[in-house]
């Protein structure tokens, strides 16, 4: 243990701050806003944590990093032993340690957090992830295990799908990942902005794969480039993490109007397509003065801030229920405001109006309140009679939500579904197909990060299994 | 990368490419299209797949250059490539014996026509082809119908060949004809073509697929952007079309929803152009 400082010491540091970038320099452009610990402030921070014997941090992570370890390692500042231990136990640490809901998970069960604040075990991932990223040459080379001769498809490049296809690679089998869009990435590519997530760290992450051997064909939609039934004659086994890629609709008035726009659609077009921030991007988008996004998630408020890069004077987030009842992560709430972001509360959208010329001119809201607890212990939002009004837009962005892309599974009928399309696999990634694997969004519906790549290592677990 | 075997121009600023994409090739029945990149930054465009021969690993596109993205795609010389083809996308054309069918095409849409008419034919259907454009060197593919239909009717606006008028002129004609009128009328082009031709069959009772053109980018159902109303639901024309029934398509909202980047389009279509006259000056 990195142990010069004794426990009363390490008690009596305070938490470390992420310095930020600037919030009305921010808020115009697309730069990433944290920017990272230096090397004393992570070091510093690395030794707040008292290397609890019982290791609660560890179950509160999703895949069961080995904080302890490699907080301990930092601490004692080998930066190469804290990278080998993270990177054993997590395939992408520099995506994991900028959007995982920390607070909810490793950092909610640090004992440091009882009676002050937890170790920000998050900010330390990325640091340590970020490290190993720019000193690739001072971390041993793991050698390739020998060729098992078997081939497994992965189908989609998003978190689950990278973290499957390296788990499977590094045991020696031939892996294809099949990507429908030009890119890698999946959400991390098309959804997460680049000011919470630069696109260099997915294609690092990439390219690391690469260098494995693992082959990428983009351009591949599987359910109609392919059939599923073709890749189990070429394949010895399968993992399915297609995402959750189909937009709910708001079925409200005026949904077709310009300037409305769909989170994924939006997103898609600034983040994938890169327009309104790279000059030499071809794709358009609407950029408005007023813009409102309706919804309280990670998604809205990744739009919301999206918008107001775009130039919008007013970028405002719609929401029926209240701040505190808000599914975002409580950074993403804090950055927003302090970018400007308007919170309209407590106000569900009826209508969107448009002008004569066909745009969106307002979105007509109603205030709700929230009554009593439903099933799930949420306050149900409740209309407020005669509370009806306008608020200006241009743009209109819907972040309610997503669900389950029926093109891949419309086309495998031997593939159980559940009710709302998800394809039905157990705890190891299993489908009702032997030898198909799935896991991420597809199965879970909406999830996370980290839920994903914890899907992918799983599975591909079970394949190695299978296989072997 | 997806070599491009073949640039012909067939008339003004339409072009014949054939694209080596195998696994397109392979998969792909008529009625389906594919999204393209020339290059790295550029926007995804939709274009049907005019023909494909899947021992060649090859398919065909027919590309009307009408702004700068097309414009690039067409400018790429044989031996080029296109960086991204994805596909194949949207649902096949529903093939059926109809007995007489009227395949209508303005414009490019003659050519994204042609392998469905084609397929009709295949099917035991006798098919009727009406095929319009603004003049004579804008008729595309005569000859190339004329290979499997009973019968090729041309219209063009000024009257340098065949009928002058609109290709609505000609339907009427078949329509009012007992030994010629059809059971079903296919119609791609412009949409206010498409339109013209639903309001035309709609009296009689006669079934009319259009294929629709919205604005698209992933093509796979994702971004909700394609969508259309018909029959009063959104629809998203990549994965649900983009053949619908046009006697329910709402085309006064699809031909305003498809002029949202039009600011945009002129500026890239200026730039562009300015970008090869600098070019043509400089290489003399
Ligand atoms: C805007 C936004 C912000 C988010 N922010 C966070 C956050 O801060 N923290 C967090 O933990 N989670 C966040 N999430 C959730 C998280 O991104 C997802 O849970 C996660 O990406 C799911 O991973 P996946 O691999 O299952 O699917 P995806 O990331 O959706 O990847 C699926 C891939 O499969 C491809 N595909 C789809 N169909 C086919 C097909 N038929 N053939 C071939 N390929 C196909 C898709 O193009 C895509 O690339 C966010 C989500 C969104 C939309
Ligand atoms: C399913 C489908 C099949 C098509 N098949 C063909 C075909 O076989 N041959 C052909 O020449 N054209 C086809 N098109 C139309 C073609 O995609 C557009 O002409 C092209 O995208 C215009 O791009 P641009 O940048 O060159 O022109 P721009 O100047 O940018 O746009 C010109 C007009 O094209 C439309 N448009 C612009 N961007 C898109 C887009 N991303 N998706 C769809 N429409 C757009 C708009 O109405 C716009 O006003 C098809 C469209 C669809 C949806
Ligand atoms: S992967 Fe996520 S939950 Fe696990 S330790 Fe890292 S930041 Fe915490
Ligand atoms: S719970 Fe907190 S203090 Fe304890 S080992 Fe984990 S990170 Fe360190
Ligand atoms: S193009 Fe995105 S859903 Fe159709
Ligand atoms: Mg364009």
């Amino acid at each position: 243990m990195a142990n010069d400082l004794s426990m009363k010491e390490r008690l009596a540091l305070g938490r470390v701050h992420m310095p930020e970038l600037d919030a009305a320099v921010r808020s115009r452009n697309f730069e990433e806003v944290n920017r990272g610990l230096g090397l004393d402030e992570a070091v510093q921070e690395a030794k707040r944590c008292i290397q609890c014997k019982h290791r609660p941090c560890v179950e509160g992570c999703p895949v069961g990093v080995s904080i302890p370890e490699f907080l301990d390692a930092l601490a004692a500042e080998n930066l190469p032993e804290s990278a080998r231990i993270l990177q054993g136990d997590n395939a992408l640490p520099a995506v994991c340690g900028r959007v995982c809901p920390q607070e909810t998970q490793c950092e909610a069960k640090c004992v440091r957090g009882v009676k002050g604040e937890p170790v920000a075990i998050g900010y330390l991932e990325r640091f340590v992830a970020d490290w190993a990223m720019c000193n690739a040459e001072k971390l041993a080379k793991t050698g390739l295990p020998p060729s098992t001769g078997k081939r497994v498809a992965v189908v989609g490049c998003g978190p689950a799908g990278l973290t499957a296809a390296g788990e499977l690679a590094r045991a020696g089998h031939g892996v294809t990942i099949f990507e429908a869009l030009h890119d890698t990435g999946g959400v991390l590519r098309y959804g997460i902005p680049e000011f919470r997530l630069p696109k260099e760290i997915i294609d690092v992450e990439v390219s690391r794969l690469v260098a494995m051997g693992v082959e990428i064909e983009c351009n591949v939609i599987v359910g109609k480039t392919l059939t599923l039934g073709q890749l189990r004659e070429e394949f010895d086994a399968l993992f399915i993490a297609n995402g959750a890629g189909l937009p709910t609709m708001l079925n409200i008035p005026g949904e077709n109007l310009k300037g409305v726009y769909s989170a994924n659609e939006f997103l898609t077009r600034v983040n994938l397509m890169e327009a309104g921030r790279n000059p030499n991007a071809s794709t358009p988008i609407i950029a408005g003065r007023q813009v409102a996004v309706i919804g309280g998630g990670n998604t809205a408020m990744d739009c919301v801030r999206t918008a107001r890069r775009l130039g919008a004077e007013r970028a405002m987030i719609v929401y029926r229920r209240g701040e505190a009842e808000m599914p975002a992560r409580v950074e993403e709430i804090k950055h927003a405001k302090e970018e400007g972001v308007e919170f309209v509360m407590l106000t569900a959208p009826l209508e969107i109006i448009g002008n004569d010329a066909g745009w969106v001119a307002a979105l007509r809201c109603q205030r709700m309140e929230l009554g009593p607890p439903d099933e799930s212990g949420r306050r149900k939002p409740e209309a407020v009679a005669g509370s009806e009004f306008d608020l200006p837009a241009e743009v209109v962005v819907n972040a309610v939500g997503t669900s389950a892309n029926p093109l891949l599974t419309a086309t495998a009928p031997a593939l159980e579904l559940n009710r709302w399309g998800n394809i039905v696999a157990d705890e190891a990634g299993a489908t009702s197909i032997p030898g198909v694997y799935a896991g991420g969004d597809m199965v879970r519906g909406g999830a996370t990060v980290i839920l994903a790549m914890g899907d992918g290592k799983g599975a591909a677990a079970a394949i190695n299994n299978h296989l072997a | 990368m997806f070599e491009i075997l073949e640039n012909e121009i067939l008339a003004p600023n339409l072009h014949r490419l054939v694209v080596k994409a195998p696994r397109v090739a392979s998969a792909r029945k008529p009625g389906q299209f594919v999204i393209v990149r020339a290059d790295r930054g550029d926007e995804r465009i939709p274009l049907t797949i005019g023909d494909a021969d899947p021992a060649a690993g090859t398919v065909t596109l027919f590309i009307q250059a009408i702004g700068a993205s097309t414009r690039k795609i067409v400018d790429i010389p044989v031996g080029g490539a296109l960086r991204d083809v994805a596909g194949p996308l949207g649902q096949p054309t529903h093939i059926e014996k109809w007995g007489r069918v009227a395949c209508i095409g303005g414009g490019v849409g003659t050519a994204v026509l042609f392998p469905l008419a084609r397929a009709l034919a295949e099917a035991g259907n006798e098919v009727t082809t009406i095929i319009g454009g603004r003049s004579d060197k804008y008729v595309i593919l005569a000859d190339e119908l004329a290979a499997f239909s009973s019968e090729v009717l041309i219209t063009t606006e000024d009257g340098s060949r065949g009928r002058t008028g609109f290709v609505t002129h000609a339907l009427n004609d078949l329509i009012a004809d007992p030994a010629r009128k059809p059971a079903m009328v296919v119609a791609i082009g412009p949409v206010p073509m498409m339109r013209a031709v639903a309001e035309l069959t709609r009296p009689h009772g006669i079934e009319t697929v259009v294929s629709l053109n919205p604005i698209m980018i992933d093509g796979t159902g994702m971004c909700g952007g394609c969508r259309v109303v018909v029959g009063g639901e959104s629809k998203f024309a990549c994965v649900d079309g983009p053949e619908f029934d046009g006697h329910l398509v709402d085309f006064a909202g699809l031909s305003d929803r498809l002029t949202t980047y039009r600011s945009f389009e002129e500026q890239a279509r200026h730039a562009a152009t300015e970008c090869r006259l600098a070019k043509e000056v400089a290489n003399g």
